[in-house]
């Protein structure tokens, strides 16, 4: 394309730094290094083959998309690799490749490309990538392995290197064998559902649990808080979705002692991962300061609503989901009053 | 359909159904049976079958009575003429097989309230001399029956590893469970309407280029 000589009429602010997409993108980027990092620590090669294939997905049919739409190539905004590493970080650690890949092409297709882009996807794209494994692939998606087992930079998790349209080994054998001590094969969550079996806050705080590959919650909070601090994330969502789950498992647990508590329901789960990095993804979530909020606190409350009563024992994905398919409305409610008009808010 | 109203019988009176006018890929109707029973090859085939035989047995009689049936009951009298087709239909399937009569369950009955026959009925039989009717059902039901099989071969093949329930991918073949659901028929929907509207639209763009070239 050509560029052409152009006189802007602009309102101010005419000096500002200069923040644009690539630069927030990539600052997110980087900001999720750490916990991939981590989870690479943690459950090895497996996880590093994973993120190289989520990523490798979103990029390629990131191109792919703006080849058949015949648009300039839009790689270079990081957005995709976002995604890929998003997405890698909501699996499981032994998550079949081939299946990695299938989440990566529908998220970028279904849930991006579908809709025009960058900017105009109404759903979070790695959820909804996430989602459509979670509903193809029931089983591979709930199989979690033990992390810090032994061997696990040297060798594969077996399910990892399932080919093209095959089951995936049941791994319930190799899991004894190198499992540091007992290993149930099922997450906190499950555990804490199932069995009323309480898992220590400080093994959630680190992560080293079983569940998904990013679920550290100290390490996904610092990172979090890098973001916020450099105002790329509006931090009242992740502290309305916290405080709204906190609130709500505090009370319930009055009601019935048994009841998980506020600190293991903010630790476990995916629920730290989604609410720094899904719902306070700019595009989905509203812009009014009080849509921000209600945004956050319905999210916090599905989330919670679901793991107390729903059949699902994890319901993060779901619930950002859903707070991004409200986003429009909530943005139309809370519309601030414009200065001068009458008091009734007039629809445009 | 609609400006010709010649009463040649023409290749296009059966290709029009098929291709141009599809009844679910360019009509978007019958959408019901489209998503219910395109989880197998097999039941997409028979659907599609049953309908065709429904329009074109209706579409036939609907036109050798179309002097005959008053104008203000005309609907009624459609509807009372694919009953009768869609229970013969129904009572067949169940003689020849009782598993498919089965999977297909309450939409063979339904095959009554599908818009497309009730549509070609009013629209096209009601109007044509029977020959043209006959041969326009046949096209319509062939592209139906094309649009579900479409639908029906990726849900199987995903869904279940099998088309026409032959194993392509041998038993250790990881079936995809959302494609045999509800949800797995709206995106395999969505995806073969994406891909034909993004064929349409290439085409149409590639020939404004060619006459801007040729202008230029």
């Amino acid at each position: 394309m050509k560029k052409k000589a152009q006189l802007e009429l602009r309102t101010s602010p005419h000096a500002h730094a200069g923040q644009d997409v690539v630069q927030i993108m990539r600052n997110v980027v980087w900001a999720t290094v750490p916990i991939a990092g981590f989870a690479v620590w943690q459950y090895g090669l497996s996880v590093l083959a994973l993120l190289l294939t989520a990523v490798l997905s979103c990029l390629l049919s990131e191109r792919l998309f703006n080849r058949l739409g015949l648009e300039p190539s839009t790689l270079g905004d990081w957005s995709a690799s976002i995604t890929g590493i998003l997405l890698a970080l909501t699996l499981p650690p032994g998550f079949p490749l081939w299946m990695t890949a299938v989440a990566g092409i529908i998220a970028i297709a279904m849930g991006k490309a579908l809709f025009g882009g960058l900017g105009m996807n109404p759903l979070n794209p790695a959820l909804v990538g996430r989602a459509f494994v979670q509903a193809a692939f029931p089983v591979a998606i709930t199989t979690w392995t033990p992390s810090l087992f032994n061997g696990r930079f040297t060798s594969f998790i077996p399910t990892t290197l399932t080919a093209p349209f095959q089951r995936p080994p049941a791994i319930t054998e190799w899991v004894q064998g190198v499992a540091v001590d007992s290993f149930a094969g099922a997450t906190p969550l499950a555990l804490m559902k199932f069995e009323h079996a309480a898992t220590p806050v400080t093994d959630l705080i680190l992560g080293a649990t079983a569940g998904s590959t990013g679920e550290s919650a100290l390490v996904i909070l610092v990172c979090g808080l890098y973001l916020a601090f450099r105002r790329m994330l509006d931090w009242r969502i992740p502290v309305s979705i916290m405080a709204a789950t906190a609130f709500l498992s505090w009370a319930y647990q009055l009601i019935e002692p048994t009841a998980p508590g506020p600190l293991f329901m903010l630790c476990s789960g995916g629920l730290m991962l989604g609410a720094w990095f899904m719902a306070s993804d700019m595009v989905g979530s509203p812009v009014t300061p009080l849509g921000v909020v209600i945004y956050g606190l319905l999210i916090g409350f599905i989330t919670v609503a679901v793991r107390l009563f729903g059949g699902l024992n994890e319901g993060v994905m779901y619930a950002i989901l859903l707070g991004n398919a409200a986003t429009p409305l909530i943005d139309q409610w809370t519309q601030p009053r414009v200065f001068g008009a009458d008091g009734r808010r007039k629809q445009a | 359909m609609g400006m010709n109203k010649s009463d040649d019988v023409t290749w296009d009176s059966f290709a029009e159904g098929l291709w141009r006018e599809n009844p679910v890929f360019v009509m978007l109707l019958g959408m019901c049976p489209v998503l219910a029973v395109t989880n197998s090859a097999i039941n997409a085939l028979a659907m599609g079958l049953a309908t065709t035989f429904v329009l074109m047995a209706s579409g036939l009689l609907i036109s050798l009575m179309r002097h005959l049936i008053p104008k203000q009951v005309r609907i009624a009298a459609f509807i009372v003429i694919i009953a009768t087709f869609v229970t013969v239909v129904d009572y067949s399937i169940q003689a020849i097989s009782l598993d498919l009569y089965n999977a297909l369950g309450a939409f063979i009955q339904l095959i009554v309230v599908n818009c497309i026959i009730l549509g070609r009925a009013e629209a096209y039989a009601s109007k044509r001399r029977p020959a043209l009717a006959l041969i326009s059902a046949l096209g319509m039901g062939a592209g139906f029956t094309f649009a579900l099989l479409c639908l029906g071969v990726v849900r199987e093949i995903l869904g279940a590893g099998a088309l026409f329930g032959f194993d392509l991918f041998g038993a250790n073949f990881e079936p995809w469970v959302v494609m045999v659901l509800p949800p797995g028929g709206f995106i395999i929907l969505g995806a073969w309407l994406l891909l034909f509207d993004w064929r349409k639209h290439r085409t149409q763009l590639r020939s404004l280029q060619e006459e801007r070239g040729r202008a230029g």
